[in-house]
């Protein structure tokens, strides 16, 4: 049998590793230290506010992936599903509730604090609606405030959308982040936050698009999502991410120089055999599992819409450090999930064509209808408009029962081969044998 | 003992009626009405709400599009969704492809989860209809904030409309059309109000089939049957049985087969108050039909007079002391939580609504269903169970 081995870390990633212990230490001393904690979502974070207000934030979903990747999520979504939950909603929800009926517990075996604010932030996905009504009744008598982000529903943001969000953060959610947070809220420091978010989402960019060269320097999927951690989370808008996608961005700078090839938790890819777009969210709970099988095939995902759950920065926002309410709205509005259908396969489809891919694949997530309801017609729709080769597999984020490796396996090994095939194909037609 | 008297054969008749616009996947008597005028328009909307009286102003006859429940086989639709998705919108899109919402000007999606939102970007996709929105109302309860909100996104579809038919909706002309569904609404209270005294004069089912041909046919129209259905159940008939009170909660959007509905009834519970049809009984109350701001008064009583809903936020109100509170008001023995499978909104409120139950002591009992499903048998059971169980014990 093999042996376990150690993944290969990059140095961003170990910067990454030590931001976030610091994060969790912080967390687990807040109370004693009177620092406020702040629960809030991923999608249409309000992080610089949060940060600006000298307070901590916690984000559930990430507390649920890590739980699913350190495989305890199956027992905290058990654990919900008998105080009541069905089988069929989303297991993020569960894992989470699950991970407070056992104490709550973190990632680093820390007791996490309680929250002093629930800061329902929800962009493009109500169900995080209804994981926050239950919290509220999870903690009775904590502060809540709601940011109702509207949905691009005519592929844009409309100045109605954006006068209605700022008046909801001005009047309303900036006052409750100052009445838990004691104290007002310092503009200039927002600013200069914002700033960073904004150098720091430049070189983010830079990082994602290195993959445009062939071969890709990046996994934009795999890797994609430790490379986002600290922009989509409790980071952004720090020095501190800013010196880390520095560091990021040099290291991939470099790789792209030298045409070196991805790196995975086995070093470093020898071939890139297949250049990917993929759709939706992976799983977690057998994550590297998930990873190897693409990588033993030498496909590599050159761009992925998972890491625009954040912010589709690539597409050319940024947070604007001189009207910071209104550049954090748009953000809101801007992230992946809370496109229309018809931008998301626009989007897929400038992917498709810009990162030169060979094929399209979709990873459809049992737990989250906002990513797959209607994946199947999208599908049909980039094959349509980009006539190559698509793939389709189910799993889930943290509920390792609807992760079934021997299926994902065959399929993507079918896959694969279509690819493979296409690809000879396609150089025979390029180069005609002489007659 | 009670006298047995016959149901009137007129209320046979209108139940008839009703039962064949309901179910009518063509929608036939909607799309008769669009066609008798060229500026007439057909708006198809999903559930739960949008503001009826804002489309009939604007001589659009709002029709609801719930499904296509185990009334139509689902070919295509199951292509086009993992079997992780409710069934609702497979139906849907079942009926989009094929010639059933042919003739339809538009389409409007309420934002009650991510699954209804996702099918309006198929609409859009598929390009079916003249325009299709996403019908994002407020989470944000304040009258400057989501009331501005609200009115700029009813304006929105008004100006879609007005492009197709240029018919401008005045004050006067939303007034009207505000009495009109005012009316409604209070008749399809009254019938609720009768049917807690009386249940056994018009079962759940028949009610159903009245509610649910509104959605397909003239508001004017549907008074009419609203009007005569009062009159006639104002006078005893049927045969009350030692049937258990039950409120039926969490169908809001995808909705049960008529035959569990008729399987709760016959397992012995009379439903004397549910969600089906929440669309048509949404504003709890009148909006102002006299005023010269109606589109302020519509969105005034959204943001004020909402009920109960998986699908509004309600922190500072909670769903669970409403349930009791209706729980009372009917005088019901007990909760039925009847949700759709996979549908979140629905099954992530339950665990909270049925805490609130336990502590006001209401019994409860839960069970899931496709709009499909064929199989009643356990359901009946269980229900059954219940009932016994009220009867025997509480």
């Amino acid at each position: 049998m093999a042996q376990a081995t150690e993944a290969v870390k990059e140095k961003s990633m170990l910067i990454q590793k030590e931001m976030l212990a610091e994060l969790f230490t912080e967390l687990s001393t807040a109370k004693e230290k009177g620092r406020k904690v702040v629960y809030t979502f991923v999608p249409g974070n309000l992080t610089e506010l949060i940060l600006a207000m000298d307070m901590l934030p916690v984000y559930p979903e990430i507390n649920a992936l890590q739980s699913g990747m350190r495989k305890k999520s199956a027992s905290y979504i058990k654990d919900a599903e008998k105080a009541g939950f069905s089988e069929d909603v989303c297991t993020y929800v569960k894992c989470d509730i699950g991970m407070m009926l056992n104490g709550n517990i973190g990632p680093t075996g820390e007791k996490l604090p309680d929250p002093d604010l629930l800061l329902l932030s929800y962009t493009g996905c109500f169900t995080f609606m209804k994981w926050f009504e239950n919290l509220e009744r999870l903690y009775p008598g904590v502060e809540i405030a709601m940011l109702h982000t509207p949905y691009q529903e005519d592929g844009c943001i409309t100045e109605d959308q954006v006068t209605y969000m700022v008046k909801q953060l001005e009047e309303e959610v900036i006052p409750k982040l100052e009445k838990v947070a004691g104290k007002k809220l310092d503009r200039e420091r927002l600013s200069k936050m914002l700033e960073n978010s904004s150098k720091a989402e430049d070189l983010w960019v830079n990082v994602l698009q290195s993959a445009k060269t062939v071969p890709s320097p990046i996994d934009s999927y795999f890797a994609g999502v430790y490379y986002m951690g600290p922009l989509f989370t409790a980071f952004r808008g720090s020095e501190r991410a800013l010196e880390y996608y520095q560091e990021l961005h040099d290291e991939i700078m470099a790789r792209k120089e030298q045409g070196l090839l991805p790196i995975t938790p086995e070093g470093e890819m020898k071939e890139e055999r297949f250049r990917l777009v993929v759709e939706g969210p992976p799983n977690w709970t057998n994550f590297r599992e998930f990873w190897k099988i693409f990588y033993d095939m030498g496909a590599v995902i050159v761009a992925s819409t998972y890491t625009k759950v954040g912010g589709v920065y690539d597409q050319g926002f940024r947070h604007d450090p001189k009207n910071p309410i209104e550049s954090l709205a748009r953000y809101c509005m801007g992230c992946y999930t809370n496109l229309s259908l018809p931008q998301r396969v626009d989007l897929l489809e400038k992917y498709i064509k810009e990162y030169k891919a060979d094929g399209f694949l979709i990873n459809s997530i049992k737990s989250c209808n906002s990513f797959s309801a209607g994946q199947l017609l999208m599908m049909r729709e980039i094959e349509k408009r980009c006539s190559i080769p698509v793939g389709f597999i189910e799993s889930d984020l943290v509920d390792p029962r609807y992760f079934s490796y021997a299926n994902i396996k065959n399929r993507l090994e079918s896959y694969f081969q279509m690819l493979a095939q296409r690809k000879t194909i396609l150089s025979q037609e390029a180069t005609p044998e002489q007659v | 003992m009670a006298q047995q008297l016959t149901k009137p054969a007129r209320l046979d008749a209108i139940l008839a009626e009703c039962e064949e616009v309901a179910f009518d996947l063509e929608f036939t008597r909607a799309k008769q009405w669009r066609a008798a005028a060229p500026d007439r328009l057909l708006v198809g909307y999903l559930p739960i709400y949008i503001p009826r009286e804002v489309l009939h102003a604007a001589n659009a006859l709002p029709v609801g599009i719930m499904g296509a429940g185990d009334r139509k086989r689902i070919i295509k639709g199951d292509a086009y969704y993992q079997s992780y998705i409710c069934h609702l919108p497979r139906g849907v899109i079942e009926m989009a492809l094929d010639s059933n919402l042919e003739g339809f000007d538009g389409f409007l999606f309420p934002a009650i989860c991510d699954c209804v939102r996702n099918l309006s970007g198929m609409f859009k996709l598929a390009k079916k209809g003249k325009f299709t929105r996403y019908f994002d109302y407020p989470q944000n309860f304040t009258e400057h904030i989501g009331g501005t909100f609200f009115r700029e996104l009813i304006q929105t579809v008004e100006q879609d409309m007005f492009k197709l038919n240029g018919v401008k909706i005045t004050p006067e002309r939303l007034n009207h059309s505000i009495a009109l569904y005012n009316h409604n609404r209070r008749m399809i209270e009254e019938i609720y109000n009768i049917r807690q005294q009386f249940p056994w004069r018009l079962s759940a089912v028949d009610t159903y089939y009245i509610l649910r041909a509104g959605l397909a046919m003239p508001v004017e129209d549907h008074n009419v049957i609203l009007e005569e259905v009062l009159q006639l159940i104002k006078e005893d008939h049927g045969e009350p049985m030692d049937n258990i009170r039950v409120v039926i909660t969490g169908s809001f959007c995808e909705q049960p087969p008529i035959g569990m509905l008729k399987s709760i009834e016959m397992a012995g519970c009379y439903i004397v108050d549910d969600d089906l049809m929440l669309g048509s009984r949404w504003t709890q109350g009148d909006v102002d039909e006299n005023t010269v701001d109606p589109l302020g008064a519509i969105v005034t009583a959204f943001l004020t007079k909402s009920p109960a809903s998986s699908a509004v936020y309600d922190v500072g109100n909670p769903k669970g002391a409403r349930l009791v509170k209706l729980v009372r008001r009917r005088e019901a023995d007990g909760v039925i939580f009847c949700a759709a499978s996979f549908c979140d909104p629905a099954l992530l409120d339950r665990p909270e609504l049925q805490k609130f139950c336990d502590a006001a002591g209401v019994a409860h009992i839960n069970f899931q269903f496709h709009e499909n499903t064929g199989q009643f048998k356990v359901i009946k059971e269980q229900a059954g169970t219940f009932s016994d169980s009220i009867k025997l014990w509480v």
